[in-house]
């Protein structure tokens, strides 16, 4: 009898491994194909984004006469003088073969329209440049930017082609006199959006996102751990609570559009805030976090143990001392946790932000919450839309810069966390 | 307890008073400035087609005066329509584009909401492109079989005077001269002024070489609407949203399938895609500026005359946006894909929007 139960769990005993592999083989495999998908996405993110961080310069021998200053270098003429005229200029003295009206205004056309203002500055900053021929660094238009990152193939028929056979051959004329230079991008960093891919940064859609944020956090946090700790540690179970309990548990599913159209009708039309400001934003994504923050705050004020509770009443502390000075210490990693995942979702909304207005145009770069701001994952959306092909690579290149920011953010609320951590 | 549990608690206990400051501090600077804030920088909303353009004067107009750079949405023309004629006052945007002209009840609603001067200014055609990839064959079609290719309910093939549900499913059942290819068109959806003006000017441009539909449109004019607007719902027109530049990347995917979008999108993609020739014209720049090419419709911008003087810099923002140097033949609004008026077309809207004369319906 006994022989035969050994017999019978020997015989099962190889079924019974296999079905384990076969698991362990299931949940590898599982990982895997995560692992590869997230491989692929920043893979492709980044060899579409990374030549985003260099940019074409061209440099060119620039005169600054007297005449273009009327003679007098004062700040008024500084700022009124022709620098697309004095670029142009400089062009044509590069390249005096070229005379046709048409190949003229193509020439023109290899320096970004946003050259014209760089040099402005910089002769407003060195007022001694004037009366003086010097090598300036010009920024590139897009075309030759592309074109120099290889993404241009000269050998597609002209016709088919935007940068002509005799741009490209300026360009090469350029490069075989070492004034074609790829450098840094740190336009990229510094300036706000724009229509001219050269000249288009990530800055202001960076502020946009953090002011919006900021007020995000500073609404939805207090608010949402105040009501956790009420419904959790103070108010009666009834059915008015219930039904609160049933609406928050709801809410945390609604679509992110329902509250952005909630905060058209509140923030906008009633209390009349302007639209497209970050103040608004960050209200309407506060309206969207406060649902996961209540939930998982509650979930971390139920995991306290009674123990804690009952020793801080027993030694004379009041409910209000119990709450703030045990529980809530104790609870405060896991309302974090609850914290960064509603904070990275509102990072990364988009949809709310069109309705209020967000979605938009904006060069200036915000100061506070109150100028005209967009957000990061709407610039990507804008830049994603553009016709320009150079705005393909800065797509991709704003959402690295989106992922660092979610990967500052949470590493910053991570950190907090480790802060209070309590094991017991 | 041990030590570290009170020093958790400090830190917490002055966590919390920062925050509590901070948000007090914040809803103040909120409330104070929602209160007092005089908008000081241009709100223009509207067409997803003008915007490219606007958005290019924008930054311009920014970079060279000293008024701020001007905020454009793109909401839609119609959007764009309901949100300028809401009201006067800062709350309300002072300019929306428009790829269509202002419809009459649309012109009525601004009147009954105050908004009553409004000064109309055209600033130029934008052509729209059936495209394909370059390395596939270029389409020469009439808007006759266009319509017949693309419409839900197409006249009986038996030449019969009735409406039947499309059969076409090649371009060759439509036109035997047309390539033996299915007909697969990706386009924008309904809520798309390109999808409007595509409809009105390419389908229903076909759809009245029918004399019988044609007479349609006196007796019942929603019937003719209907026939002649309708596009077909059964798979071969693929609504591809209003991003024109997803479109362009499909069309070099699938080398069989064709694409509707704006020229802009043509004139920076040259090297992958083709225009198709649309009754005879290509979708060039000379033929759309004369009027050859069939499909193509004037882009516009409304704004309000009251916030003249009260928003900051309006004025000089229409001057900008007609000058020769934006709009004109070589204007920097070319190089983006605008199609500039004639010259007496310019010089008068031109001249009404430097004098600020509001337009009548």
């Amino acid at each position: 009898m006994s022989m035969k139960q050994t017999e019978i769990i020997k015989q099962g005993l190889a079924r019974r491994y296999n079905a384990e592999r076969r698991f362990r083989i299931y949940g590898l495999s599982a990982i895997i194909c995560g692992v590869a998908f997230l491989v692929f996405l920043l893979g492709t993110t980044f060899v579409n984004g990374y030549t985003a961080f260099l940019q074409t310069y061209i440099a060119l021998d620039i005169t600054l006469a007297d005449s273009d200053f009327d003679g007098d270098a004062t700040a008024e003429s500084i700022a009124r003088a022709d620098y697309l005229g004095i670029i142009k200029r400089s062009l044509r003295e590069h390249f005096p073969e070229v005379t046709k009206r048409r190949d003229k205004s193509n020439l023109y056309k290899l320096v970004s329209s946003g050259a014209q203002y760089d040099l402005r500055k910089e002769v407003a900053e060195n007022p001694e440049l004037i009366g003086r021929t010097t090598t300036f660094w010009m920024l590139a238009d897009d075309e030759v930017d592309v074109y120099m990152k290889g993404r241009i193939d000269p050998a597609v028929p002209e016709k088919n082609r935007r940068l002509k056979d005799r741009s490209i051959a300026w360009i090469e004329a350029l490069k075989a006199q070492d004034r074609v230079e790829r450098k840094f991008n740190i336009l990229f960093f510094t300036n706000g959006d724009s229509r001219e891919p050269e000249q288009a940064g990530i800055l202001g859609a960076v502020m946009g996102s953090l002011f919006a944020i900021l007020v995000t956090m500073l609404l939805a946090f207090p608010i949402g751990v105040a009501a956790a700790i009420y419904l959790q540690e103070f108010a009666s179970r009834n059915r008015f609570t219930d039904l609160i309990e049933v609406n928050i548990n709801n809410l945390a599913a609604v679509p992110s559009i329902i509250f952005g159209l909630l905060g058209l009708a509140i923030f906008l039309n009633f209390f009349n805030l302007p639209r497209s400001i970050p103040l608004v934003g960050g209200m309407v994504l506060a309206l969207m976090t406060l649902p996961t923050i209540i939930i998982s705050s509650r979930a971390a004020l139920a995991a306290v143990p009674p123990s804690i509770r009952e020793a801080a009443l027993g030694v004379g502390a009041s409910p209000v001392q119990t709450v703030l000075h045990h529980v809530l210490p104790l609870a405060m990693p896991g309302m974090l946790t609850g914290t960064i995942i509603g904070l990275a979702q509102a990072l990364g909304e988009s949809a709310p932000l069109l309705v209020i207005g967000m979605v938009a145009f904006i060069v200036d770069i915000p100061g506070s919450p109150l100028d005209p701001g967009t957000a990061l994952p709407v610039q990507i959306y804008l830049w994603a839309d553009s016709p320009e092909r150079a705005f393909v690579e800065r797509t991709s290149a704003a959402i690295m810069v989106l992922l660092l920011f979610l990967v500052a953010v949470n590493g910053l609320i991570v950190l907090l966390r480790k802060k209070f951590e309590r094991r017991w | 307890m041990d030590r570290n549990d009170f020093h958790a608690i400090h830190i917490w206990k002055v966590l919390m008073h920062k925050i509590a400051k901070l948000a007090l501090l914040s809803s103040a600077i909120a409330v104070a400035g929602a209160a007092n804030a005089a908008r000081d920088y241009i709100q223009i909303v509207g067409s997803s087609t003008v915007y490219p353009f606007a958005t290019v004067v924008a930054e311009t107009f920014g970079k060279t005066t000293d008024f701020k750079t001007p905020i454009i949405e793109s909401t839609g023309s119609g959007g764009g329509m309901k949100l300028f004629c809401a009201g006067v006052g800062e709350n309300h945007p002072d300019i929306t584009n428009a790829s269509r002209r202002i419809k009459p009840s649309e012109f009525e609603k601004c009147q009954a909401n105050g908004v009553t001067d409004i000064i109309e200014v055209k600033v130029g055609y934008d052509g729209i492109v059936l495209g394909n990839y370059n390395q596939s064959e270029q389409l020469s079609i009439t808007r006759r079989d266009l319509f017949l290719a693309l419409a839900k309910h197409v006249p009986n093939p038996d030449g019969g005077e009735s409406l039947v549900p499309n059969p076409y499913m090649t371009w060759k059942d439509v036109n035997v001269e047309l390539p033996d290819v299915e007909i697969e068109v990706l386009g924008p959806p309904p809520t798309s002024g390109t999808r409007d003006a595509f409809a009105e000017l390419a389908l229903e441009g076909g759809c009245k070489t029918f004399d019988w539909v044609k007479a349609m449109k006196k007796a019942d004019k929603n019937a003719y609407k209907a026939a002649c607007h309708s596009v077909r719902e059964d798979g071969t027109y693929i609504e591809s949203g209003e991003n024109d530049n997803l479109i362009v990347q499909k069309l070099r995917e699938n080398p069989k399938a064709f694409g509707v979008f704006g020229f802009s999108f043509l004139d920076q993609n040259s090297d992958v895609i083709q225009g198709s020739l649309i009754d005879g014209a290509a979708p060039e720049f000379e033929n759309i500026a004369d009027g050859s090419y069939p499909v193509s419709r004037p882009l516009y911008f409304y704004a309000k005359k009251a916030h003249v003087g009260v928003v900051p810099g309006i004025r000089e923002f229409l001057n900008a946006f007609t000058d020769e140097a934006a709009w004109g033949d070589e204007g920097y609004l070319t190089d983006k894909g605008l199609i500039p008026m004639p010259d007496e077309e310019r010089a008068k809207f031109g001249a009404d929007a430097r004098a600020l004369n509001p337009m009548a319906m």
